[in-house]
């Protein structure tokens, strides 16, 4: 079973073992393929048309999937290796061991915003930008610039106390804990995240930075304590929306797989640590 | 009233504009927003150089804007090439290049696109899922 951990835990062999994967699925491709995915849905989800990856109840759904999706790529290549979670909460500045030069980089430098040490360094020559929305072709951060903080553990815990999954009318507008955790209303978590982080981060072809999967395995564990914290409730909208993904209405791309199929993390993986009351269940 | 005062003071015409930009292209980037932000004219229409790029903002209406979009939305072009926008629920915008910050209008979202992209060029508008 595949245990996914924080990633200040993790063991230099680790890391090693992690960076080389992704560098090998940049290598044969199959990287770029998820980047373009996302790109395709985060243009195509509207507050007022479909809606499935993104600014809707599905968001963490659909972006589970897409994690585990990814994570089983890697580990065709290391059956070892599992997505880390990057704790934002607790690893909030530039100098966190994330960014170090074993293991993503640090921010870009000031004149073109290019991430000129570690493995994913355009100079290293192994991670080119290849699914793009302008012309440059390296991995670029500004940590910090676009927005001066992180979320916090209060706003974190905030947001964690709402105990309605979602509201009508279903999109960047709602109020509930997805659109608060989403952050296109309140304190703004997932969205400030992107936008700290800089670079391809604050664009929709985000996932150019390897960073995208960690920052999304947190937020993913952060539905996990939503739902141990609040075991009553459950995904919305429940049937009979239009352009809304309900609970058991099958989800794009895949087409197989609905909401109500993801909801138990731990079918798929567990985290290094549960949520209290879910280990309890 | 203040606004609108100061606004007949610098002038409207485009030339006034085109001015105003590159002067302020010389300032940092806040600044440069701030002395930047003039109303556009009719109905939403922009044609401006800010930071030393053209952007030209064009009502919804008109235009194909990649076919999976509510029309209405405006066509943003930085140097004749489109940028993917979008409208929020509340009224704000996003852009491609921003696409997790909100922006009050069109204008703003292009102006931020510009700091953004630093110099360079954006890639050609690809309809939902990309070329690949
Ligand atoms: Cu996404
Ligand atoms: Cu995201």
């Amino acid at each position: 079973m595949t245990v996914r951990k924080n990633q200040a835990a993790l063991t230099p062999e680790e890391k090693r073992a992690f960076t080389a994967a992704l560098l090998e699925l940049k290598r044969n491709g199959s990287y770029d393929r998820f980047v373009t995915t996302h790109n395709g849905f985060i243009m195509g989800d509207t507050d007022s048309g479909d809606r499935v990856g993104h600014r809707s109840p599905s968001f963490l759904p659909w972006h589970r999937r897409f994690l585990l999706e990814f994570e089983a790529a890697l580990q065709k290549v290391d059956p070892a290796v599992s997505l880390p979670y990057w704790d934002w909460t607790t690893d909030r500045t530039a100098r966190s061991s994330l960014w170090a030069a074993d293991f993503l980089g640090g921010t870009g430098r000031a004149r073109d915003g290019q991430v000129l040490e570690g493995p994913f360094s355009y100079a290293a020559g192994k991670w080119n930008i290849n699914v793009r929305v302008d012309g440059r072709a390296y991995l670029r951060r500004a940590l910090g610039t676009g927005v001066a903080e992180l979320p916090t553990k209060a706003e974190v815990d905030a947001v964690l106390s709402m105990p309605v999954y979602d509201m009508a009318p279903w999109n960047s507008a709602s109020n509930g804990f997805r659109n608060h955790l989403e952050g296109w209303r309140g304190a703004n978590l997932h969205n400030r995240v992107h936008v700290w982080v800089g670079g391809q981060m604050a664009t929709g072809v985000s996932p150019n930075d390897p960073v995208f999967w960690m920052h999304h395995a947190f937020v993913d564990k952060l539905w996990a304590e939503w739902q141990a914290r609040n075991p009553k409730s459950t995904y919305l909208p429940a049937a009979g929306t239009p352009n809304v993904v309900d609970l058991g209405d099958t989800m794009r791309p895949w087409n197989d797989v609905t909401p109500a199929d993801m909801l138990d993390h731990r079918k798929f993986y567990t985290f290094d640590t549960e949520p209290p009351a879910a280990s309890q269940r | 009233m203040n606004k609108i005062t100061r606004r007949q003071a610098l002038g409207t015409t485009a030339g006034a504009l085109t001015v105003l930009g590159l002067t302020a292209a010389a300032t940092s980037a806040s600044a440069a927003s701030a002395s930047a932000a003039t109303t556009p004219s009719a109905a939403g229409t922009v044609d401006e150089v800010y930071q030393g790029r053209r952007i030209q903002i064009t009502p919804g209406g008109g235009g194909h804007h990649g076919g999976h979009h509510s029309p209405g939305l405006p066509t943003v072009r930085i140097d004749g090439r489109e940028l993917h926008v979008m409208r929020n629920a509340d009224g704000s915008w996003i852009s491609v290049v921003n696409h997790y910050e909100t922006y009050p209008d069109p204008a703003s979202l292009a102006r931020a696109a510009v700091r953004e992209l630093q110099g360079a060029t954006l890639a050609p508008f690809a309809p939902m899922g990309g070329a690949a």
